[in-house]
């Protein structure tokens, strides 16, 4: 008798299971996904998307699971008064644990060979430190991200070399960031472009993007850094080429009287001591 | 029963109470910036708000203005009685034009980058210094900048000669002291809640001058509360 019970709860668990993840993971995949984080804002944040839908997708099933057996367990298996006594033994079942351990390394390896595919279509926005092996193809702008506390300068070495404290990128075209740092340890956040690289005194580390069409985007540092951190934070522009062309020698013009005190153009730099401080 | 019930009562009102306190203390924290905030003095000039803001710039703030930190580099505001105050957080009014006067009464530092040698975010895109106008001042003879990124104002502020005779040792500084004078002018816009800077890491004694007075809220950093 206490046998047809179990099976009996186990019945209704996979079928209460099998119900609500026929219907939540639909919903999901083709309702939810599409407003997942980060957006539409570059390549890498759309390719972002698919693999977050993806994946949240696939693990709505485990989630349901685990809310069916919680709710169920809550609700059946509750104590209602009367003595306290010991439930039934407990006694291995090969069958489930062949299942539980196949069915979980299936998709533990499928999402780690998915996200390992991804990443290596051009690295997902991602930083990928100084010798990128996911390098996409074709022509791309390189553009120098400086952090400093508190603040994120951007240098042009292919427009002179020319340095602004305002992001503008030139829309539909292949970004190649290098993010840098001057003093401690930030990290370059472009939330709507998909693009998060850490930013470390003497490190090159390089993140590619693919612009769309022309938006704004917030900036942000990622990585605690000081007194300021919580106000490191900025906004950026895609603009057409053509505007991007012209914005960029207006500000060779602006910052034109600064020029000559630039260092020439390199991967990191080591600034001297300060005459003072320590 | 009732005590279970009562015990989880006492948890939530509790976890309330620690949670207000905290938020009053951030929310000080961050409006604050450790010090009340100073009103600077508003005239009005053919129907248009204008903002006289003078502001000096201390090697060493001394024991009267900072028992604590004597020897921390510091930024002070005048009020109008002349007297220097150890106020960082500054009440403008929104749509104004500010005026902007800073007495430097340190040496250099140095900046650490470049780019903000370049007076950005004010009239012209120039200061005068001690009555001179510059579009530019050679990065290593930056003592300070004054910096409002969410403008894009930055000023570099020029030193006081290393060899320069009556230096001042502590402030408040006389004006009979060696010093810079620098001005420049920017505007506020809408109402909001700016922080400033100095962009030199020019903390003296501390690990590539971050420390100190630089992590410090309220020495070479404040707030624009814009009204």
């Amino acid at each position: 008798m206490p046998e047809r019970v179990s099976e009996s709860h186990g019945r209704r668990v996979i079928v209460a299971w099998i119900v609500l993840s026929v219907v939540a993971t639909p919903l999901v995949a083709f309702v939810l996904g599409p407003h997942l984080p980060p957006g539409n804002g570059s390549a890498q944040a759309s390719e972002q998307v698919f693999d977050n839908t993806w994946i949240t997708a696939i693990v709505t099933p485990v989630v349901c699971l685990l809310v069916v057996f919680f709710v169920y367990a809550l609700t059946q298996f509750r104590h209602r008064g009367g003595a306290l006594v010991d439930g039934p033994p407990l006694r291995n079942d090969s069958r489930v644990q062949i299942w539980w351990i196949s069915v979980t390394s299936l998709v533990v390896l499928f999402l780690a060979g998915f996200g390992t595919y991804e990443l290596l279509q051009n690295g997902s926005g991602g930083g990928q430190g100084p010798d990128p092996i996911a390098i996409p193809k074709g022509h791309k702008i390189p553009v120098q991200v400086i952090a400093q506390q508190w603040q994120f300068t951007y240098r042009y070495p292919t427009y002179g070399g020319v340095e602004t404290p305002e992001l503008v990128l030139p829309a539909d075209s292949y970004i190649e960031l290098h993010v840098t740092s001057l003093d401690a340890i930030h990290s370059f956040w472009a939330y709507e472009l998909g693009v998060k690289a850490d930013a470390n005194p003497g490190v090159d580390n390089i993140a590619y993007v693919k612009t769309k069409g022309p938006r704004t985007f917030h900036v942000r540092c990622a990585e605690l850094c000081g007194l300021w951190h919580g106000y490191m934070f900025d906004n950026g522009r895609v603009v057409p080429m053509a505007q991007f062309t012209a914005w960029i020698k207006a500000q060779s013009r602006a910052f034109a009287p600064v020029a000559k005190y630039l260092p020439k153009y390199a991967d990191v730099y080591y600034p001297d001591p300060q005459r003072r401080a320590g | 029963m009732r005590a279970t019930g009562l015990k989880l009562i006492g948890v939530i009102v509790g976890l309330a109470a620690a949670g207000v306190l905290i938020g009053l203390y951030v929310a000080k924290l961050t409006t604050e910036a450790g010090s009340a905030a100073y009103t600077v003095p508003v005239t009005t000039r053919g129907g248009h708000k204008v903002v006289d803001l003078r502001i000096e710039t201390v090697a060493a703030v001394g024991p009267q203005l900072s028992p604590g930190h004597p020897d921390f580099v510091s930024y002070l505001v005048r009020d109008t009685q002349g007297k220097w105050l150890r106020r960082t957080v500054w009440r403008l009014p929104a749509d104004a034009t500010v005026h902007v006067t800073i007495y430097n009464f340190d040496g250099a530092s140095g900046l650490r980058n470049p780019l903000y040698a370049r007076p950005q975010g004010v009239d012209g895109n120039v200061m005068t210094v001690d009555g001179k106008t510059m579009d530019v001042l050679p990065p290593d003879d930056a003592s300070h900048t004054f910096a409002v990124p969410a403008y894009g104002l930055v000023v570099p502020v020029a030193p006081v000669a290393d060899d320069a005779k009556n230096q001042c040792d502590y402030a408040p500084c006389a004006m009979s002291t060696a010093h810079r004078t620098i001005q420049f002018t920017f505007h506020t816009g809408k109402p909001g809640h700016f922080r400033w800077q100095c962009f030199v890491p020019c903390a003296a004694g501390w690990i590539d001058g971050f420390g100190g007075p630089m992590q410090t809220i309220g020495y070479m950093d404040g707030f624009l509360n814009v009204v």
